[in-house]
């Protein structure tokens, strides 16, 4: 941690100003001086065994239920650890990458904060984001400030892992070094699991959609790559605007072409619930023709909307529901529940094995250190970790930054909500 | 024998204007029938399909007209666009939510109004929060019209613009505190079976409820228009305010009657727009609101006639893209349509001489 003067710049009084100027100045750069020394000792004194990490999650708008349990299980990570690690004290603080306006992440917002962390040298760890788009912002500048990352619900697979996008993922490390990890199956095997899914229910042929979001259209691309795979015809595929009014003209043409399945890979925020509907309306119900959705519709709020039409829909996740946690997975799920007035939902699992794994690293890394660890040793010990055993299970992080792991789960909407129907493993294919 | 020379002396004067047309003019007709070729062809391969889709895009444009016609009533008497608008039409699907729901500021007024009540409920439901919208975002407009352009209307155009645009995102902010981020859906009041039995012709009692409420409004609004001496009012204002005060006509309250028949149209469309669709989402203004504003310019601003047409061919451009090209290039295509109507027809299709200001060039 280098301790320069955090207040640059010169004194605050313009120099042409007339006669006076010359004592305003000396007043000026005392002032300056003041402020940088008492900055100095409590940036270098007894106050340095404090690191903290920071999260950063759309805080507001539709995804609001879900991320505030992601919040509360870092908290409850940390608590767990009394709040140190390795004899360090750890400091939280929660970012929030939406705005009341959007109603969703917004990309200024997340460049904003990834800003304020690269710039605040406590900060030694980064838990998020939670949307794909976002990552593609922050991780670039958090690669620039070497801040490891450990994101609990990305599963775009561009920001790790090469995609039909030739400069991915390189173009989001600009230091040629990888700061960035995930603790979600990504979307290869999300869009593996798709396509398994289409076999098992004997699907011919899919028309496919996406939402032309980062997230969305790599996905699609991922699901009908897969398709061709394992011989399931490809006889359409479609970017929806996410703000229209309606996709009955869409769906009207779809509907003409006759597939067996529609796969929509975007976030429900764009309009999957109108998708949904229209599809339905058309004369398309879901067990005539399938609808298989990503985990980035996989919100409770979308059964609410969709209503009658959501019936009979199949979500992939590219994770486990709490009922086929592992038995430390279930035994969380059980505290939090009595710890917190909300119930679990599908993600909040994932932050707090990313926080745990965040924390583990930083205790690794003071151990080394001997006191306060900096980013970089932190980023290494996160990088190895390996034969983790928490609450999804034992896996690594490969080179990349991914997980070993490569279950996921498929849920069909019955009766009105998700039930898990059946586990894909993704890594036989 | 005259009709024949009749024909001779018309195909004579239309051999001339070809002659003396630009080639811009010619090549505008050369790309319209080749448009109209491709059509008719996508027609006959499948005629179900096509009729469909015409009438998906009919209806989706009915909606945008009536929200077009609130733009191009305000823009045809005090030459402001009112940026608010499309907000009004969203404030109009939020009160008819709100009266669906039977609870206003936590007091329940009566039993919520759902998929599972009984038709008369249902229609009773359905004509009240038309209504109760309607009533609500006139007097909206009207207020909107006295707080933030009355005041400006003697000062430059932009500093009404931008008043506008401030309303706009105050609209925008209300709707947000009041029904917070998220979509929110709409009961399902009208069936969505198909009207006319299990054929391939997609027409739902959903699509009919729509051209059964825009075409009354339309009817009534011309005939308020051209028929009634308030009509005729307004018409006097659109051509010139100070002649029209001159003769005793009171401009400030032609002016707010303008406003609140624009609000009453934003309204009946919010509420046909939650109905029809089956949700509303605080921002929708914004986006319908382009579209129709959009649309309004595309048949020329100020035009009443042209904001239905504008409507209507958004909504079957829109259709005829998705089916014909891609959904991926529906947005492109609408607004290059628009671009190539500003070239060769700078204001609209009709003009911007509005029927409000009498009519003609």
């Amino acid at each position: 941690m280098d301790c320069v003067i955090r207040f640059g710049g010169g004194p605050a009084v313009d120099s042409d100003k007339g006669g006076r100027v010359g004592r305003m100045r000396s007043l000026g750069v005392l002032a300056v001086l003041g402020i940088s020394s008492a900055l100095l000792v409590a940036g270098c004194g007894g106050e340095a065994e404090t690191v903290k990490i920071v999260s950063d999650l759309p805080l507001q708008g539709a995804n609001r239920a879900q991320t505030t349990t992601m919040v509360n299980s870092i908290e409850m990570a940390i608590e767990e650890r009394n709040g140190k690690a390795g004899g360090v004290n750890i400091a939280y603080e929660s970012y929030d990458d939406a705005t009341a306006q959007t109603g969703q992440w917004d990309p200024i917002k997340c460049a904003e904060n990834a800003q304020s962390a690269a710039q605040d040298e406590e900060v030694v760890g980064w838990i998020g984001p939670f949307n794909a788009g976002c990552a593609a912002v922050e991780i670039p500048i958090l690669n620039e400030a070497g801040l490891g990352m450990i994101s609990p619900a990305n599963t775009y697979i561009g920001l790790t892992k090469p995609s039909p996008d030739k400069t991915e993922p390189e173009k989001y490390y600009p230091t040629g070094e990888r700061n960035y990890t995930r603790v979600i199956v990504a979307d290869d095997e999300q869009g593996q699991a798709g396509a398994l899914l289409m076999q098992d229910e004997g699907v011919k042929s899919v028309y496919i959609l996406d939402d032309r979001n980062t997230y969305g259209q790599g996905l699609a691309d991922q699901v009908e790559k897969s398709a061709k795979e394992l011989g399931i015809e490809v006889i359409g595929r479609q970017g929806i605007d996410g703000s229209a009014s309606n996709y009955r003209s869409l769906m009207n043409r779809i509907a003409q072409a006759n597939p067996d399945a529609i796969y929509f890979g975007g976030i429900f925020v764009d309009n999957a619930d109108q998708l949904l509907k229209d599809k339905v309306s058309a004369g398309m119900s879901n067990d005539d023709v399938l609808f298989i959705g990503p985990d980035g519709i996989f919100v409770d709020t979308l059964l609410s909307q969709a209503g009658d039409a959501a019936e009979g829909a199949y979500v992939t996740f590219g994770g486990l529901p709490e009922s086929e946690l592992t038995p430390e997975g279930k035994q969380f799920v059980k505290k939090y529940e009595q710890q917190h007035d909300d119930e679990v939902q599908p993600y909040t699992a994932y932050s707090y094995e990313a926080a745990n794994v965040m924390l583990d690293a930083i205790e690794r890394a003071a151990k080394e250190a001997g006191g306060a660890p900096d980013r970089e040793a932190v980023l290494q010990q996160i990088f190895a970790t390996e034969d983790y055993e928490g609450v999804l299970g034992t896996w690594s992080f490969d080179e990349d930054g991914d997980t070993t792991l490569t279950e996921l789960s498929v849920q069909q909407v019955q009766d009105g909500a998700f039930e898990y129907q059946r586990t894909i493993d993704a890594g036989e294919m | 024998m005259t009709t024949g020379e009749a024909t001779k002396t018309r195909s004579a004067a239309l051999l001339d204007s070809v002659r003396a047309s630009s080639w811009q003019s010619r090549l505008a007709v050369a790309l319209v029938a080749v448009l109209l070729t491709l059509l008719a062809v996508e027609a006959v391969q499948a005629p179900g399909q096509f009729l469909s889709q015409l009438l998906i895009g009919l209806t989706n444009g009915a909606i945008l007209a009536l929200v077009a016609l609130g733009y191009t009533l305000v823009y045809g008497i005090i030459e402001l666009i009112n940026f608010a608008h499309g907000d009004n039409f969203m404030i109009g699907s939020f009160v008819g939510l709100t009266v669906l729901s039977g609870t206003f500021a936590g007091l329940g007024l009566f039993g919520a109004i759902t998929d599972d009540s009984g038709t008369l409920l249902k229609v009773a439901g359905v004509f009240i929060a038309l209504f109760v919208a309607m009533a609500v975002c006139g007097l909206m407009n009207v207020g909107i019209e006295r707080v933030a352009y009355k005041p400006l209307r003697n000062s430059p155009r932009l500093a009404v613009l931008i008043t506008a645009i401030g309303m706009s995102f105050i609209l925008q902010n209300v709707g947000l505190i009041w029904k917070g981020p998220a979509q929110i859906p709409f009961p399902q009041l009208i069936s969505d079976n198909k009207v006319f039995g299990p054929g391939s012709i997609l027409f739902r009692w959903n699509d009919l409820f729509v051209v059964g409420v825009t075409v009354p409004l339309l009817v009534a609004l011309s005939y308020f228009i051209q028929r009634t001496r308030q009509g005729k009012a307004m018409r006097a204002v659109a051509q010139d305010k100070e002649a029209a005060s001159m003769m005793g006509i009171n401009v400030n309250r032609t002016i707010s009657i303008t406003f609140l028949l624009g609000g009453i149209l934003a309204g009946a469309s919010g509420v046909m727009y939650g109905l029809f669709n089956g949700i509303t989402v605080f921002n929708v203004g914004f986006t319908q609101g382009l579209y129709a504003f959009t649309a309004a310019i595309l048949g020329g601003i100020g035009n009443l006639t042209g904001a239905v047409v504008g409507g209507l061919l958004i909504g079957i451009i829109g259709a005829m893209a998705d089916q014909c090209i891609g959904t991926r290039w529906t947005a492109i295509v609408i607004f290059a349509v628009l671009i190539l109507v500003l070239v060769f027809r700078p204001r609209g299709l009709l003009g911007d001489r509005s029927a409000v200001q009498g009519g003609g060039e």
